[in-house]
């Protein structure tokens, strides 16, 4: 393009035209061509994982556009009106502003339930995304140096997404609203001494108050959102800066990437998949009821209807109330302690405490200081791999939980079998998971070993002379085996002295925690021992 | 006797000081009054029956009775170790168990659950007879209360604050412990309805015309017929079971199609 432009700068200015002059107008003011030459020549590699974190971006994407038609109607007003809108079940009933406009929305705005159940599908969309998006992450090793601190980054954006979710859930008042807000409530008055008032400061007085659903609402449009959109940017800039990790794979290493440039590949390929996204939101917002406040009425503290449950994403900590055993309250000096409440609490708070460190916690178990750009598969990290399912073990168990009741009625089981049976997944489970999941890793490590080794079982019966018979194995490609071998054999960590000739206590539990982590592994197949296997192939 | 005379005493006395149709309207009235003070007696107390059963279906009541229900109710009906007695359950509970197929029971368990009926109309009718004429009790609820024709708001208030703890707003039932359940109230008719709330089947309390006045119950069963013939404004309903179906949903149908949209995006043509 460039040489013929060259050769015939009359038919340059033809052929550029107004695009041309527009741009070429921009770039001399901007000098924006350097960037988006350097940007559009970004190499990123192909693989539909790497896509969900994309997913997340898009869906919230989604959410402010909706989110901004919704804030035109919303009235975050928590006084009182009587109903006099068009749908007939609420005629006449006494209820907050939030919710009388919540239901205008839904039935008296053009397009208004459309965009709420937008709205909240992609909100769940958000949340659902970035759970896998981290999934992915962290089984493929992507978190290890030098992308710690993204990782940190995106976990933070998780967690506020789900304070947008939980703030967003409790914005109409009504009554699952005003129960979820209620159990939030009991959890903050659980903490000793400072519950009490914290609940209080929050609520404006005494549950339920009149200010609530002002404040979250200037949480949930205002300063949630502005760090949400400055933590991402600075997640994607950390993206651009570390580049992409690839899978491992034929002529794939630690210092390039395999893959196609975004302009003009990805840039068509992300800017179409923004409308695909788009499209399976607005489908299910379209078909499926999100979120029927119409159902559930105005918030008042008496009812609570069964089957309420929070969004999926809060689950979990209302899966960990409900499993909780009975009775673990008690009165201390006059003061009431409850454990039933502080026990959650605290476990689930450490268990986000460790998702939130688990690159340092390994970067230190391991001793790796390296840069790494080749994701593990999983197998080729068993530990982490088992540790990882444990943690989705005990956190499935949790959010199991939040549906005893639904899974109850449904399976035609006791609640009390389902409750026990789930306290039993969420203590034992991980145990069991953590153990198989590093044997079938090691199972698998090995069947790689042997099919480098020896090839695939062709299935082919040969006869040799002698009567012998063998079957043939076909060798593995060098494409295929590249995949198979290339990847760190680690060991466990040695016990080394410092200057003073002493070993100091921390060392001795980082040499532990590193034998735990390397003491069972399969080593990759090595070129000598390939060397030797050869005409070894039957 | 008057009702004979009036005719001829009226056209004598055309210029009289009384309207001719004077003493029917009187009378028309005190059978009003009388009527209407009986019914509301009958009513609030729930015990009379508006029709007298027949001494022959109550027979034939017996006698299904004895061959389906004796087993564990007792010869009569007093109940056993296995059944409790029916002597004073009134018309209403007995109409309501066996006209939803839940009684004769088919199993014990924690619930009796609810199977196709096995009794046809008539026989359900002379079972009801039969246990109402051992002890007055609830009454097969009146047509006016069951039109379906009240307040939904007012009944949607009520049915939140009295039966969604259980039932769920939308009437899509809930869970209760061992293995109990409220069960799902679309599809049930009014009648079912009303008897439920009056005599309280099952692990259900029992709201009486004290409680919840007969009129309160006929809004409730408006805002139920509301919601079992309006379809969900915002498209299917998912069950209406709250934010357990709506993840499971998102999970599965949403994120799955999402994730298989990305494999299709990254697939390499060939």
């Amino acid at each position: 393009m460039s040489t013929t432009t060259d050769m015939k700068p009359a038919e340059t200015k033809k052929s550029g035209g107004f695009t041309g002059a527009a741009a070429n107008y921009i770039d001399e003011r901007t000098s924006v061509s350097t960037a988006v030459k350097e940007l559009g020549r970004k190499i990123f590699p192909d693989h539909w994982s790497f896509l969900l974190g994309e997913v997340a971006l898009y869906s919230f994407v989604i959410i402010l556009l909706s989110g901004s038609f919704l804030t035109f109607f919303f009235q975050a007003s928590m006084a009182e009106v009587h109903y006099d809108g068009s749908y007939v079940p609420l005629k006449g009933v006494e209820m907050s502003v939030a919710m009388a406009s919540s239901l205008d929305i839904s039935f008296d705005v053009r397009g208004g339930l459309l965009m709420r159940q937008v709205h909240h599908w992609a909100a769940l969309l958000f949340v659902a995304s970035i759970g896998l998006h981290m999934l992915r992450i962290y089984f493929t090793g992507a978190f290890r140096k030098p992308r710690e601190l993204n990782w940190v980054i995106g976990f933070v954006l998780f967690i506020l997404a789900m304070a947008e979710g939980f703030t967003g859930y409790s914005l109409p008042d009504d009554l699952l609203s005003g129960n979820g807000l209620r159990i939030i409530d009991g959890m903050v008055k659980g903490m000793p001494v400072v519950g009490t008032w914290i609940s209080f400061l929050l609520f404006g007085g005494e549950f339920p108050g009149t200010a609530i659903v002002g404040r979250l609402y200037s949480l949930h449009i205002l300063i949630l959102p502005a760090i949400i959109v400055a933590l991402i940017a600075m997640h994607l800039l950390f993206v651009v800066v570390h580049k992409h990790t690839q899978y491992p794979g034929a002529g794939r290493t630690n210092n390039n990437v395999v893959g196609y440039p975004v302009l003009p590949v990805y840039a068509a390929k992300a800017g179409g998949f923004f409308f695909i996204v788009f499209g399976v939101v607005m489908l299910m917002a379209s078909f499926f009821t999100i979120n029927p406040i119409w159902n559930y009425g105005p918030y008042d503290p008496s009812p609570v209807s069964a089957g309420t449950q929070p969004d999926w994403y809060i689950g979990f900590a209302d899966g960990a109330l409900r499993l909780i055993p009975p009775g673990l309250e008690w009165v201390i000096f006059g003061h009431t302690y409850s454990f039933n409440i502080l026990i959650p609490l605290v476990g689930l708070g450490l268990f986000i405490a460790v998702v939130l460190l688990y690159p340092f916690l390994e970067a230190w178990v391991t001793g790796d200081k390296r840069e790494h750009h080749i994701l593990d598969r999983p197998r080729n990290a068993p530990t982490r791999t088992a540790i990882g399912a444990a943690g989705v073990t005990f956190y499935a168990g949790l959010w199991a939980a939040a549906s005893s009741d639904i899974i109850a009625t449904h399976f035609k089981v006791t609640m009390e079998g389902v409750i026990h049976t789930l306290q039993a997944v969420v203590i034992l489970g991980p145990f069991i998971a953590y153990f198989i999941a590093k044997r079938v890793c090691l199972a698998l490590q090995k069947k790689d070993r042997e099919i480098v080794l020896h090839g695939y079982e062709s299935g082919r019966i040969v006869r040799l002379p002698g009567g012998e018979y063998i079957e043939v194995h076909q060798p593995v490609d060098e494409y295929e085996r590249w995949k198979l071998v290339s990847y760190t054999n680690y060991k466990p960590l040695e016990l080394t002295p410092n200057a003073q000739g002493k070993v100091s206590p921390i060392q001795r539990v980082r040499a532990g925690l590193s034998r735990w982590f390397f003491e069972d592994r399969i080593a990759p197949v090595g070129t000598k021992e390939l060397e030797e296997s050869h005409g070894d192939h039957h | 006797m008057p009702r004979t005379q009036k005719p001829t005493n009226g056209r004598a006395r055309r210029t009289g000081r009384r309207s001719p149709l004077a003493s029917v309207a009187l009378i028309a009235i005190g059978l009003l009054f009388t009527g209407g003070a009986y019914a509301m007696i009958s009513t609030s107390t729930a015990t009379a029956q508006t029709e007298t059963a027949s001494q022959q279906t109550v027979s034939e009541g017996e006698k299904l009775f004895a061959a389906n229900c004796a087993t564990c109710h007792g010869l009569s009906a007093d109940g056993t170790g296995s059944g409790p007695s029916l002597i004073g359950v009134g018309a209403a509970s007995v109409d309501f168990q066996v006209g939803t197929g839940r009684m004769p029971m088919q199993a014990n368990g924690p619930q009796a659950i609810v199977k196709p009926v096995q009794f046809t109309e008539e026989q359900t009718q002379a079972l009801v007879a039969y246990v109402a004429s051992l002890a007055p009790g609830p009454a097969v609820p009146e047509a006016e209360y069951l039109d379906a024709a009240g307040d939904a708001a007012s009944g949607a208030e009520l049915f939140r604050i009295n039966c969604a703890m259980c039932h769920n707003v939308a009437g899509a039932g809930g869970a209760l412990t061992e293995g109990k359940y409220a069960p799902a109230l679309d599809g049930v008719s009014p009648q079912h309805i009303y008897e439920a709330m009056v005599t309280g089947p099952q692990n259900m309390p029992v709201f009486n015309d004290m409680n919840i006045s007969p009129e309160d119950k006929r809004d409730i069963i408006t805002y139920l017929k509301y919601v079992e013939n309006n379809p969900s404004p915002g498209g299917f309903a998912l069950g209406s079971l709250g934010p357990v179906s709506e993840g499971l949903f998102l999970w599965i149908f949403g994120l799955g199609a999402i994730v298989a949209l990305t494999v299709w995006i990254t697939a390499k043509s060939n």
